[in-house]
C-alpha cells in the first residue's frame, strides 16, 4: 500500500503529509496535525461531532479520507478564532456562550461549525431551518433547546421572536385545533 | 475504525477512472462521496485493493435538459440534487426524496450514482429513481449501454453493473409538478427508512421493502383499471418480501407500506 502526498489548507494554514490513503480525515486533524477540537465521537457517520468544514460546506471528518481533502481548504473551530487568536472572537462560539447552547460540550465543536456551514447557505435561519438543518449533530446533554437558540442567535435573528412564530406554526400544522389545555 | 489499507488513484477525466477499472476489475472499487463505501471499509466488510476516486470529475456533475427528459450525471452530490430549481419544476421528487437522505453532511458528499451503484434496498434514492421509470447509462471501455432502473438491482447490494463499468448518467421523464409524494416512515430524523414509499404519475416505488427497491405492481395495476386508492394502497404489499430487523416485523413493514403507499397516492393526487 502506497502512501500519497497529500496539500490541505487547514485554517488557512498549508499542511503537508504522506499519509496512508485509509487515513481518516478526522485523525490527520487530530493526530498529524494536534487540532484536538475536532471530537470522533460515533465514528458511524452518526453524530457529527467530528463536523468540520471541507471547501465551506459542512462534513463529518471520521467518513472522509484525507487523501479526500488533498488541495482543498479545511475549516476546524480552532479556524473560527478571531485576529485576537480568542475562540469567542466569533459570532457562533459567541452566541453559543451567550445562550449557554452547551453542557458537556463534546458535540459543541461539530455544533459550532455545521451552524457555521448553515449559516453561510442559508443567512436567513429560522428555528426550524436550524432544527432540520442540525439533524445530523446529537447532543445527549441538552434537549438542544439552547443550542438552536445560539444557532438563531449567530444567524442575527432574536430567539424568543422566531421560537413564538415556530410554535405558533408547528401547533396549526401538526395538530390543527389541539386544545393546549388552556381551559379555553 | 480503520479500513484495511488500500491504494488510492484520483484520475482527472472518467476515461481516466475507465482505464483503472479495466486494468485491476474486481480488486478495484469506485468512490464518489465514499458515504456508502467508507462505513462498510471501516466495518471491514468491504476491502478493496484499490479505490479510484471519482469525488471530483466535473463531467459527472450536471443537471440538465435533453429532450423530454433531465440528465443527470452520476457525481451529481444529493445537496446539489435537493437544492437544484432545475429539478424543483422538472422532476420535484427527486429533490424532495434526496432532502430526506442522511442529514446535511452526508448530502454534501453522497451522490446519486452513488447510492444507485450501492444499491441499499434501505435507501431512499433508488426507489425514487425506480417510481421515475429513470434508465442509467453505464459506460465502460467496450462502450456505453442505458439499463432501464426496474433491470438495475438484481439482488441485495448487486446491480447490472459489471466490474469495468462506471455510472456515467441518470436519465428521468420530466414529469412536471404535479402527481408526485415521498412518504418516508423513520423513528429518527437521520435514520434509513423502516419503509418509504415514492409515488410518481401513478407509479409506486418501495424502500426497504425486500432485497432490492421494488414496484408496488398490484397497486400500480389496480390504479391503472381505475380503482379507488384505498383499494389499490391495500394491495402495496403484495409480492414484497420485507426484512425483519429491530425496527420492525415483516407485518409491520407489510402494514406500513399500504398505509404510507394510500398516503402517498393522496398526496400526488392533490398536486
Amino acid at each position: 500500500m502506497t502512501n500519497v502526498k497529500v496539500d490541505i489548507t487547514v485554517n488557512g494554514r498549508t499542511t503537508t503529509d504522506d499519509v496512508e490513503p485509509r487515513l481518516l480525515l478526522a485523525h490527520y486533524l487530530r493526530e498529524n496535525l494536534g487540532l484536538k477540537a475536532t471530537n470522533i465521537g460515533c465514528d458511524t457517520t452518526s453524530c457529527g461531532a467530528c463536523t468540520v468544514l471541507l471547501d465551506g460546506e459542512s462534513v463529518k471528518s471520521c467518513t472522509v479520507l484525507a487523501v479526500q481533502a488533498d488541495q482543498l481548504a479545511v475549516t476546524t473551530m480552532e479556524g473560527l478564532a478571531g485576529e485576537s487568536g480568542d475562540s469567542l472572537d466569533n459570532p457562533v462560539t459567541a452566541a453559543f456562550r451567550a445562550e449557554h447552547g452547551l453542557q458537556c460540550g463534546f458535540c459543541t465543536p461539530g455544533m459550532v461549525m455545521a451552524v457555521t456551514g448553515l449559516i453561510a447557505e442559508n443567512p436567513d435561519l429560522d428555528e426550524r431551518a436550524v432544527r432540520e438543518g442540525l439533524e445530523g449533530n446529537l447532543c445527549r446533554c441538552t434537549g438542544y433547546h439552547n443550542i438552536v437558540r445560539a444557532a438563531l442567535v449567530a444567524a442575527g435573528k432574536d430567539p424568543d421572536a422566531e421560537q413564538e412564530i415556530e410554535a405558533e406554526s408547528d401547533a396549526a400544522r401538526t395538530a390543527p385545533g389541539f386544545s393546549a389545555g388552556s381551559g379555553s | 475504525m480503520i479500513p484495511v489499507g488500500f491504494d488510492y488513484a484520483r484520475p482527472d477525466s472518467v476515461d481516466g477512472a475507465l482505464a483503472l477499472l479495466a486494468e485491476h476489475g474486481e480488486d478495484a472499487t469506485v468512490m464518489a462521496g465514499g458515504h456508502s463505501l467508507l462505513p462498510v471499509m471501516k466495518l471491514r466488510l468491504a476491502a478493496p485493493e484499490l479505490i479510484v476516486d471519482i469525488g471530483r470529475l466535473r463531467e459527472l456533475n450536471y443537471i440538465r435538459v435533453d429532450g423530454d427528459e433531465v440528465a443527470i450525471g452520476a457525481g451529481t452530490r444529493h445537496h446539489d440534487v435537493e437544492t437544484s430549481e432545475l429539478l424543483a419544476t422538472e422532476v420535484p421528487l427527486l429533490p424532495a426524496v434526496a432532502r430526506t437522505v442522511g442529514d446535511p453532511q452526508v448530502r454534501h458528499r453522497g451522490t446519486l450514482g452513488g447510492s444507485l451503484a450501492h444499491g441499499d434496498p434501505a435507501s431512499d434514492l433508488p426507489a425514487a429513481v425506480l417510481a421515475l421509470d429513470a434508465t442509467i447509462v453505464l459506460r465502460s471501455p467496450r462502450g456505453e449501454r442505458s439499463v432501464p432502473a426496474t433491470e438495475f438491482w438484481t439482488g441485495v447490494f448487486t446491480t447490472a453493473k459489471e466490474p469495468d463499468e462506471l455510472i456515467v448518467e441518470i436519465r428521468v421523464p420530466r414529469t412536471g409538478t404535479a402527481g408526485w409524494a415521498y412518504e418516508k416512515f423513520t423513528r429518527r430524523a437521520n435514520d434509513w427508512a423502516i419503509v418509504a414509499v415514492a409515488v410518481v404519475d401513478g407509479r409506486v416505488g418501495l424502500v426497504n421493502m425486500g432485497s432490492t427497491p421494488l414496484r408496488a405492481s398490484a397497486t400500480e395495476a389496480a390504479l391503472a383499471e381505475g380503482k379507488s386508492i384505498a383499494d389499490a394502497a391495500a394491495l402495496a404489499d403484495e409480492g414484497t418480501e420485507p426484512p425483519t430487523d429491530t425496527a420492525g416485523t415483516p407485518d409491520y413493514r407489510r402494514n406500513l407500506a399500504r398505509v404510507l403507499t394510500r398516503r402517498a397516492l393522496e398526496t400526488a393526487a392533490g398536486r
